[in-house]
């Protein structure tokens, strides 16, 4: 048990310090936004929780909304099992150590919209590989103007590009469950399914929560690699949250929606990563 | 065999990007080929020659860099902080840093100019530097208290009752029980700052602007320049690699020893 020591504030002040700056004044000011209208010149009028009250009935947000929960919830259905499989067939020595790890990290590492100019090229069905691809393959590939070609690019791309950081993460909590379990597993004669079931998978819930955290915050904010690669459409198919956010604000300039907007997407997150937190610290001390 | 399989899936886009590189406008628009015909280092010439581009490599580096040093000076603490003791609001002090990954930046960075400009540092890398510590921090925090909270408490009460002072026990004893978690925290502040775009760009005009905002620039009249876009791509995925090169050892044993 730890002991209980009101000091040890002090320690993290700074940190504090640091995060507030960036922290809450901009969220006080969109707070501020949210509640009042403009006509430019920096006059504003309070117009309470109207704007709350049009986004909330407004088709355009709901749409925006379910297709986002549809893309995170495919997202997780495919990044989280592929991840654990991988991590499970991993050399556990050798050369083959770094290599992987290496290699599987470069996706992580490629900044967001070249990530997106990637993918635009690369599927392309005139001059890309994927696109030439499956179009000598005889299948009519188009993501520019097929709804369902530009979800599956853009599913395709997030597995590409993200699908490694639940591999890394899986692998290292693999890699901190003792030789004795497998031991006990074998003399047991445990098959290979109890084994995971009993063994590893337990002992990945932590690691795993994390990742379906982590990837359900970021693929829930996805901006920069859909709106490279199909600028939210055809039509509005692939307008995620955060790209009819950004139309709001900056191409519309509807300031006032556009934070009400805002609040009401970042309490969706924090619910649900609530949720999240609390089951995964249910066991700590 | 899944790895493999998975490995070669990662590596088909990232072989594309390369091949691209190599190529000419002519070639990478004029039609469909698997290799580059005839391979020429033009496009990375025009990046290593035009100051433009190269100082965009620079201004990355060095806000990354920053932004690496000040997320781990001030996570330390209160990592240890957290590890260590249980003090008044401690979950929920936990918990509040980390919400500040959870807030979608598009309606956000309007205010953070204005904040920015308020306070005189637009177009300096610290602003970037800092504007990033707004994710970093938080999630530094969280690996090094993993990492902690795996050294037993005896090694301070040890060092302590051996009369050591605390910050002596701090950067003698404890900071090498935990470098390999060090390690693993500097590799994901750099990733995150690398890779971030939304923040850096509307931070900076001229002086400190990211490698990635210089890219949008390739866009012009006269249509996309591929060839350059495709060789200034290859070339940002270079410095992170190198990175993971240098930390690969910790990444395996220090996710097992961590939290995460």
């Amino acid at each position: 048990m730890k002991p209980w020591n009101n000091k040890a504030w002090l320690f993290t002040i700074p940190t504090l310090v640091l995060v507030a700056f960036s922290a809450v004044i901009p969220l006080m000011t969109v707070v501020n936004y949210a509640f009042q209208d403009t006509f430019g010149n920096n006059v504003f009028t309070w117009v309470g929780l109207d704007w709350f009250r049009k986004i909330l009935h407004s088709e355009r947000f709901l749409a925006a909304l379910i297709r986002n929960l549809a893309f995170s919830a495919i997202i997780l259905a495919i990044e989280i099992p592929l991840g654990v499989l991988i991590a499970l067939r991993m050399p556990k020595k050798g050369i083959g150590v770094p290599i992987c790890l290496v290699l599987m990290s470069l996706p992580l590492l490629v900044p967001f919209n070249v990530v997106g100019t990637i993918w635009q090229v690369f599927g392309r069905n005139d001059i890309g590989l994927l696109g030439a691809s499956l179009k000598g393959l005889g299948i009519d590939y188009n993501y520019v103007s097929d709804p369902i070609d530009a979800w599956g690019t853009v599913i395709a791309m997030d597995v590409w590009h993200w699908t490694s950081l639940v591999v890394l993460l899986c692998y290292a909590g693999l890699a901190s469950i003792p030789d004795a379990y497998y031991q006990a597993a074998q003399i047991d004669g445990a098959s290979a399914w109890a084994k995971f079931r009993y063994i590893q998978l337990p002992k990945l819930s932590r690691v795993l929560t994390i990742a379906v955290l982590l990837r359900f915050m970021d693929s829930f904010m996805i901006y920069t690699e859909p709106f490279v690669v199909t600028g939210g459409g055809p039509g509005n198919a692939t307008t995620f949250l955060s790209i009819d956010l950004v139309k709001m604000a900056i191409g519309e300039f509807n300031i006032g929606p556009a934070a009400a907007m805002s609040l009401v997407y970042f309490l969706i997150i924090l619910l649900v990563s609530w949720v999240f937190y609390t089951v995964m610290t249910r066991h700590d001390d | 065999m899944i790895p493999t399989l998975y490995i070669l899936f990662l590596m088909v886009p990232i072989y594309w990007l390369a091949s691209m590189s190599l190529k000419t406008n002519g070639e990478i628009t004029g039609g469909f080929s698997l290799w580059p015909r005839s391979p020429t280092l033009a496009n990375y010439k025009v990046i290593f020659t035009d100051p433009s581009w190269y100082h965009g490599y620079i201004n990355s580096i060095i806000y990354v860099v920053m932004n690496t040093a000040i997320s781990l000076a001030v996570a330390l603490p209160a990592a240890y902080a957290f590890s260590r003791y249980r003090f008044l609001g401690d979950k929920h002090l936990f918990f509040w840093l980390f919400t500040n990954r959870m807030a979608p930046p598009a309606v956000f960075v309007l205010p953070f100019f204005q904040l920015y400009s308020a306070f005189g540092l637009i177009d300096t890398h610290i602003a970037v530097a800092i504007a990033h510590c707004l994710f970093n921090v938080p999630l530094a925090v969280w690996i090094l208290e993993g990492f902690m909270s795996g050294v037993p408490r005896e090694i301070d009460e040890t060092a302590y009752i051996d009369g050591y002072s605390f910050p002596r026990f701090f950067f003698r004893i404890f900071t090498p029980l935990i470098a390999s978690g060090i390690g693993v925290t500097a590799f994901f502040c750099f990733m995150f700052s690398w890779v971030e775009l939304l923040l850096a760009r509307t931070l900076t005009t001229v002086n400190a602007k990211p490698i990635a905002a210089v890219m949008t620039r390739t866009v012009s009249a006269s249509g996309m320049d591929w060839g350059v876009l495709a060789a200034a791509g290859i070339l940002t995925i270079v410095p992170g690699a190198l990175v993971i090169w240098f930390v690969r050892n910790y990444i395996a044993k220090g996710f097992a020893l961590g939290r995460v």
